[in-house]
């Protein structure tokens, strides 16, 4: 075995264990510091995805919004690549419209995909489209999101 | 002419085991081998050890508890060090105190053995509930102790927080049982990881020695009989630094690329590259 991770280490396949600490531990204060409870930090991000997305088109695959800690003191740290401008800003997502027509839907659909991949730590993965649903009035309009969305990450 | 004010230390550390109480018996005997008079506080009611680590358990007969019932003189409770007469301990209580100690009850064994100290060294009870937070209320400064260890300093993360807010001022950070040699090979924390992580002076920096367990077995700190332990100098060296002396910190892990940068130049210097 130690062989294996000296080995594993000489061409760089394994980080040294010191890094992949301090990094932890950077994570873990950041989150201890700030108080903030997971569910609302993704709650914040989400909206805050949806704000930057009515004025820009950002790469969600490489976007990133997190805590970050220095000197004790926790700030947001928010990474996102913009593809390009929008000539005009969309209109505010909130309150949401049924219509599946309205550009709004294909925002924030777009908003809910990216929210998946980090939203895996709520163990149960239904809980986050039940979710989806509550938050359009009617079936139609549910129903016509996701079908949007599935497109847009191929 | 009044005595300058004692000067009122916290050790704590959040979680157990990383090294308080023995950092305060070395603390204690350095200093007092310093001309210091001082004294040391178990605050750790429910799971006391200072007496202990000092040689001292068979030589308790009162504690803080009749301290503050005025069932005995505070001279009566503390127990002087044979060898260092001016190091004494004042035991703590029953674990029961736990459950009635209030901060004011804690302020007051301070307030009472401060005036006849330089240095009050309160050792303080793991975790961060009552136990800490009134060892906290009654200190002025405090010494965060960690090891180079994820859960110790996410736990020292806390107790900083804590101090922060309860105005205790300055915190300073001695990181402790530090391994060279795995510091060098990327396999534990860096020196300047840790401090940069807690943002806090460093105090002073310990390396992992197995001398510790052999003077704990003994009941004779480190710093007592001088065996020239890497620990027991790093020990007399906070307590140099702390009476404001300027002692230069060494990082065990840069000295070793120190020797490999030397090693370096020299040989640039010959012309080999």
């Amino acid at each position: 075995m130690a062989l294996l991770d000296f080995i594993q280490k000489l061409l760089g396949l394994q980080k040294p264990s010191a890094a992949m600490a301090k990094e932890r531990l950077q994570l873990v204060l950041a989150h201890d510091r700030s108080d903030l409870n997971p569910e609302l930090l993704e709650q914040m991000r989400r909206e805050i995805l949806e704000v930057v997305q009515r004025y820009v088109e950002i790469d969600l695959e490489e976007g990133d919004v997190s805590l970050a800690t220095e000197d004790r003191v926790t700030a947001l740290v928010a990474n996102l690549p913009i593809r390009r401008a929008r000539p005009k800003p969309l209109p505010p997502v909130q309150p949401p419209l049924p219509n599946p027509d309205d550009p709004n839907q294909e925002t924030k659909a777009e908003a809910e995909m990216s929210s998946q991949p980090a939203a895996t730590d709520s163990d149960d993965p239904s809980e986050t489209i039940s979710e989806t649903r509550s938050e359009t009035p009617t079936g139609d309009g549910a129903e016509a999101a996701p079908a949007a969305a599935d497109p847009q990450p191929g | 002419m009044t005595p300058a004010p004692a000067r009122i230390i916290l050790i704590c550390s959040g979680k157990g085991g990383v090294g308080k109480t023995t950092l305060t018996a070395n603390l204690g005997i350095a200093l007092a081998k310093l001309g210091q008079r001082t004294t040391v506080l178990d605050a750790d009611f429910g799971l006391r050890n200072l007496d202990l680590l000092l040689g001292l358990e068979n030589r308790i007969v009162y504690t803080a508890q009749e301290v503050l019932a005025e069932t005995c003189r505070l001279e009566q409770a503390l127990v002087k060090h044979k060898q260092q007469p001016l190091l004494s301990l004042l035991p703590a209580g029953n674990p029961r105190m736990l459950e009635w100690l209030t901060p004011e009850d804690m302020k007051k064994i301070v307030e009472l053995v401060a005036g006849q100290s330089d240095f009050v060294l309160i050792d303080c009870p793991a975790g961060v509930e009552q136990g800490f937070k009134n060892a906290a209320l009654a200190a002025q400064e405090a010494i965060v102790i960690t090891t180079p260890e994820i859960s110790a300093v996410r736990d020292a993360d806390r107790v900083i927080g804590l101090l922060n807010t309860m105005a205790v001022q300055p915190v300073q950070l001695v990181l402790n049982r530090v391994r060279p040699k795995m510091v060098a090979n990327q396999e534990m924390l860096a020196v300047d990881a840790v401090t940069d992580i807690l943002a806090l002076p460093l105090l002073g920096l310990v390396v992992e020695d197995e001398q510790v367990i052999v003077s704990t077995n003994r009941g004779e700190p480190l710093t007592l009989a001088d065996t020239g332990s890497a620990a027991g100098r790093a020990y007399h060296n906070i307590a140099k630094r702390l009476c404001g002396e300027d002692v230069p910190l060494i990082d065990p892990s840069k000295e070793r690329k120190g020797l490999r940068a030397r090693f370096l130049s020299k040989i640039r210097q010959v012309g080999l590259f």
